[in-house]
C-alpha cells in the first residue's frame, strides 16, 4: 500500500475538523462502529490488495462466506484470516448462496461456530441472506423472515440483507432483526439506489419512534456517489464489496468510498435545501449597477 | 470403512478422528468448523470424535464475500 496511508491520515484529520461521522458512533446490537462503511472480502484480485483495501476504506466491519474447505494434501498455507486483522476488524459472517431457511440457518450456525474462540469479536453476528435465484440474486422474503425467526430465538444478532419493500422491512424489525439491511439494486449490479423514495419511507417509518435503529444499504452500489446519495437519505451505512473490488484502482476507490460515506451522512445531517423548479438568486438583487 | 467428506466418498483403511483427519489435510483446527451427519462438532471434541463408517462430514472455512 503506497498512497493510502497519508490518504487515511488525511481524511481523518478532514473528519476531526468537520465534527465528521466518526465521532458519532454507530450502535448495531451489542457493537458500537465508528465507520458506517460496511466491506466485502470477495473478488479480490490478490488478498494483498484485499487487506489494503480495507485500510483504505476505514471500514471496521468487513463480511465473509462460509464455503466447503479444499481438501488438499498440501497445505496451501494462505487463509484469507491471515490478511484480516483480529485487533482491527470485526467479521460479518454471510449465509450468501442459500435459498431457503433451513440452509440459512445451518451455514449461520457453521459461521458462528468458525468465530467462537477465533480471537475475532461478534461470534455472534451473521448477515442473513436467503436468496431467491441465482439469476437475480434478489432476496426471498418468505425464507428470510423464517430464517430470521429461527436465528433470533437462537442467541443471533441479525443483519438482515432484504428488498426495499417497506413493509417487508417493518415487519423484519418487528422479528427481532439488528439491523435491516435493503439493496439499493441487485447485487454486483452497480446501479446505485433505484428506489430512494421507498428507502426514505423505510427510514421514516422504522426510526420514527426509534431513532437509533439501524438501517444499512446493502449491494448495488457502483461508485462513490452511490454511497453519498444513499447516505444522505438518513440510513445508518453502507456494506458493498463489488465497487471496490471490481474497480480499476480498488485501493482508491476504498478510499472514495470512505469519503462518500463521510459526505454523505454529514449532508444528511446538515440538511439539504428544497428542491425549486425555478432560479433563486444568490447575489443581491439591490444595488446592481445597471438597476 | 467409507465416508462422505465434503460431498465426496472417501475410504479410510484405518480407524480415524475428526482432529487426525484435519491434520491429514493440513487444516488449523480453529480455521474451520466441522459438522458431523448435520451437527455442528464443537472443536473440544474433534480429538475425541471417532469417524465411523457411513459418517457424513462438511468442513467448511471463511472464504471472501460481500
Amino acid at each position: 500500500m503506497k498512497s493510502s496511508p497519508s490518504l487515511a491520515e488525511a481524511d481523518s484529520n478532514l473528519s476531526a475538523l468537520a465534527g465528521g461521522p466518526e465521532s458519532e458512533p454507530l450502535k448495531m446490537g451489542s457493537i458500537e462502529l465508528r465507520s458506517r462503511l460496511i466491506v466485502g472480502t470477495g473478488k479480490y484480485s490478490s488478498l494483498e490488495l484485499m487487506r489494503d483495501c480495507h485500510a483504505a476504506s476505514g471500514a471496521q466491519v468487513v463480511t465473509v462466506a462460509v464455503r466447503r474447505e479444499r481438501l488438499v494434501d498440501k497445505n496451501s498455507g494462505r487463509n484469507i484470516l491471515d490478511f484480516i486483522d483480529p485487533e482491527k476488524y470485526i467479521l460479518l459472517p454471510n449465509t450468501a448462496g442459500c435459498f431457503d431457511a433451513d440452509e440459512v440457518v445451518r451455514v449461520a450456525r457453521l459461521g458462528r461456530e468458525m468465530l467462537t474462540d477465533s480471537g475475532y469479536r461478534g461470534a455472534n453476528w451473521v448477515k442473513l441472506e436467503c436468496l431467491g435465484d441465482t439469476k437475480t440474486l434478489l432476496p426471498e422474503p418468505i425464507g428470510t423472515l423464517k430464517a430470521l425467526e429461527t436465528l433470533v430465538a437462537d442467541g443471533f444478532e441479525v443483519l438482515v440483507y432484504c428488498s426495499d419493500d417497506v413493509m417487508l422491512c417493518k415487519r423484519l424489525k418487528e422479528a427481532g432483526a439488528t439491523a435491516v439491511m435493503p439493496a439499493g439494486s441487485p447485487i454486483g449490479s452497480g446501479q446505485g439506489v433505484l428506489n430512494a423514495n421507498a428507502i426514505r419511507i423505510i427510514v421514516e417509518l422504522l426510526k420514527g419512534e426509534d431513532p437509533l435503529y439501524p438501517i444499512i444499504i446493502d449491494a448495488g452500489v457502483g461508485t462513490a456517489s452511490d454511497v453519498a446519495a444513499a447516505m444522505e437519505l438518513g440510513v445508518d451505512g453502507v456494506l458493498l464489496n463489488t465497487a471496490i473490488a471490481g474497480a480499476k484502482d480498488p485501493v482508491r476507490m476504498a478510499h472514495a468510498m470512505r469519503l462518500a460515506t463521510h459526505a454523505g451522512r454529514l449532508a444528511f445531517q446538515a440538511g439539504r435545501i428544497p428542491r425549486k423548479l425555478y432560479a433563486t438568486a444568490s447575489s443581491p438583487w439591490e444595488g446592481r449597477i445597471n438597476g | 470403512m467409507d465416508v462422505v467428506v465434503n460431498g465426496k466418498k472417501v475410504e479410510f483403511p484405518e480407524p480415524i478422528t475428526v482432529a487426525e483427519l484435519l491434520a491429514q489435510h493440513h487444516l488449523h483446527p480453529t480455521r474451520v468448523a466441522v459438522e458431523l451427519n448435520r451437527e455442528i462438532l464443537p472443536r473440544k471434541e474433534y480429538n475425541s470424535a471417532q469417524i465411523k463408517s457411513g459418517d457424513q462430514i462438511e468442513i467448511v472455512t471463511f472464504v471472501g464475500g460481500g
